[in-house]
């Protein structure tokens, strides 16, 4: 495909896309307006970290924890085949 | 945007303590948006933490907006570190100012402590020594602030663990005296009096009585918890993560009996309670209140 | 006196002596009271990074989460009193932490939360609203505006199933190869979204300001820009057109609500 050709080509689906977007009825475009709150722990609240001005009675333990290893949902994540890379399957690779 | 045009009621030094009605008010925390709109029963008020609200949009400041349509809402700061040895954050100052600008909330306030030191946040409300050097220190980050918001401030007396021995001025004093210097009122949190007295071994009934209770604009009630030292003393966190206790409502009864009325907020950070549960500890300051009025 | 460095210097370590001149009643020992605020200091800090990250802390597990953020606050404190800004150092962070050198997707994953939550603050902007459209060749030669909560990630991992496989109840197990996802906010909730094929590139060259013909170009000749630009749409992440030549915008969001 010439260059120009390719041009037109990306130029007709450039326009497809926004017309098929703007064709759809508009009841399926509406998102949640809602000013509530996100069920607690659902992802899709990502507030993050809010301010206190509390103490707390909690106590940190730094310095006694430092023997671990990961131990959530990575263990869980092992690939078929044995195949290595960034998802590596955690236990052939426990540090000691 | 919705922000409320600047008020031509600035409550500049000299000027009212504060906007806020007599009446109780709730720290707001989001999952009770559509209750506290629903059913707020006796809350009359809402407070924020400024820092929560210093991002550019979404919904925490949405939620804002409509809050600040229905209620009158309190700004209440956690990170000017008004007691640092440094410089106040002028970035800080300045999203403050923003905020406080559209918003235009019927009070601000922030506390006698210091939470950041040369770039770094800690993240807590800690404790400087009451000396003629402090003083100054302190009076004039109060200007400081005073000035860039425009407004009076309150100041509010701090939850302490341990003293210091170089302090030359009891507490009471030294925000007397801030007050008076800078024409700044006063945030008289009860549970922090009850915590410090029992945490220094002191008497929360002397600390109230030396306290310049003209000067309050408003007053917090949070909740404590128990925990001793290494010699056995009792050692009492503000964890705001239970009801006001029955000596902090007892020493309230008695601020109230003496000073009238006053904004009374009830703060509870962690382990919060779902709605009712948030609405009845008001419910039960706002009876306090009222018996004040009759 | 006890000034606020060494105050500092010793809430943060939990080796180092109470400084000198703290007392507790009657002159005292201070030690157990200077504990408390070493504590609130960093639980505080550590439950705003379990605020912050829930997925990294579900995929290393509560107590390996909670001994790394000790050593992440102690190493990276807050620069700011803003906490919702916490954590931007973390991606380098767990690139350069041994303990997870064998779990090279993490700072991917950290790249992602961040951009979650910066979606969560990000400015209001209105969609493009439906209207007239230019003619095709005047719409490929447009650039756009992006809605402040727009952010691509691009990984080497599978980073949209391991997203949905943190956070969905139901989700299969993530897949093999690299996966760029697409952050964006329509209304007030973060979304992600898995990226076609030269999706990424395509995104990164709108937002560079190139025009949608010079975007689709840039993610390759044998790329359909379609569905990226179907799901932009449908996200809400253009917020304007504007014309090649300078003028006017097509479709400016004018009645955006600005940010207070």
């Amino acid at each position: 495909m010439s260059q120009s050709s390719a041009t037109l080509a990306a130029a007709g689906a450039i326009a497809a896309a926004f017309a098929a977007h703007f064709a759809a009825p508009a009841g399926a475009q509406e998102m949640e307006k809602c000013y509530g709150v996100a069920l607690a722990g659902q992802n899709d609240c990502a507030a993050g970290p809010g301010t206190t001005c509390a103490g707390t009675s909690k106590v940190d333990y730094q310095g006694n924890a430092w023997k671990l290893v990961p131990a959530g949902t990575c263990l869980t994540m092992e690939l078929p085949g044995g195949r290595t890379g960034a998802l590596e399957p955690l236990d052939r690779d426990l540090p000691g | 945007m919705t922000g409320k045009p600047a008020s031509a009621d600035v409550a500049l030094p000299g000027r009212a303590l504060t906007r806020l009605p007599a009446g109780v008010g709730v720290g707001f925390k989001p999952q009770h948006f559509s209750d506290i709109l629903e059913a707020p029963g006796p809350v009359e008020w809402v407070e924020i933490h400024a820092e929560n609200y210093m991002g550019a949009g979404g919904r925490p400041l949405a939620q804002l907006r409509a809050l600040a349509e229905r209620f009158p809402v309190s700004l209440h700061g956690v990170g000017l570190s008004i007691g640092g040895e440094g410089r106040l954050d002028a970035d800080h100052l300045a999203r403050l100012r923003r905020l406080a600008g559209w918003l235009d909330p019927a009070s601000f306030s922030e506390h006698l402590a210091w939470s950041s030191h040369e770039g770094a946040y800690l993240n807590d409300l800690l404790p400087l020594p009451y000396t003629d050097a402090t003083l100054d220190r302190v009076a004039s980050h109060i200007d400081e602030v005073q000035e860039a918001l425009g407004r009076r401030m309150l100041l509010e007396n701090p939850s302490s663990y341990l003293a210091f021995a170089e302090s030359t001025w009891s507490e009471t004093d030294f925000l007397a005296e801030l007050a008076h210097r800078t024409g700044c009122g006063l945030l008289l949190d009860v549970n922090n009096v009850f915590v410090s007295a029992t945490n220094l071994g002191t008497d929360p009934r002397a600390y109230i009585a030396a306290f310049p209770l003209g000067l309050v604009g408003e007053i917090h009630l949070g909740g404590h918890a128990a925990e001793a030292d290494e010699t056995g003393a009792a050692l009492l966190i503000d964890s705001h993560a239970a009801p006001v206790a029955d000596p902090v409502w007892a020493l309230y009864g008695e601020v109230i009996a003496a000073a009238g009325p006053r904004p009374t907020l009830i703060e509870w950070d962690s382990d919060v309670p779902a709605w009712p549960g948030l609405r009845a500890e008001a419910a039960r300051a706002a009876a306090v209140l009222v018996g004040a009025r009759a | 006196m006890t000034g606020q460095g060494a105050f500092r210097r010793a809430l943060l370590d939990p080796a180092a002596a109470v400084p000198a001149g703290l007392v507790g009643p009657g002159g005292g020992p201070a030690a157990r009271r200077f504990a408390v605020y070493r504590n609130n200091v960093a639980v505080g800090l550590t439950e705003a990074l379990e605020a912050a990250f829930p997925i990294l802390r579900r995929i290393v597990g509560d107590d390996f989460f909670r001994a790394m953020a000790g050593v992440f606050l102690r190493a990276h404190p807050p620069q700011s009193p803003c906490l919702a800004d916490y954590g931007a150092a973390m991606p380098e962070f767990l690139a350069g932490f041994p303990p997870v050198a064998h779990l090279g997707y993490l700072p991917d994953v950290a790249r992602l939360e961040n951009a979650l939550r910066r979606a969560y603050h990000a400015a209001d902007a209105a969609p493009l609203a439906p209207g007239d459209l230019p003619a095709p060749a005047d719409l490929a030669a447009a650039r756009v505006t992006l809605a402040p909560a727009v952010c691509v990630i691009r990984s080497a991992a599978p980073l949209f199933g391991i997203w949905r496989f943190n956070t969905r109840a139901d989700a299969p197990m993530p897949g093999t190869g690299p996966e760029d996802v697409l952050v964006t906010r329509p209304g007030f909730d973060p979304h992600v979204d898995l990226l076609p094929p030269g999706g990424a590139a395509f995104v990164e060259a709108l937002d560079r300001g190139a025009t949608l013909a010079a975007a689709a170009a840039a993610q390759g000749p044998a790329q359909d820009p379609a569905p990226t630009i179907a799901l932009l749409l449908a996200r809400g992440a253009i917020t304007a057109l504007h014309r090649a030549d300078g003028g006017p915008a097509l479709h400016d969001s004018a009645e955006a609500r600005r940010n207070p």
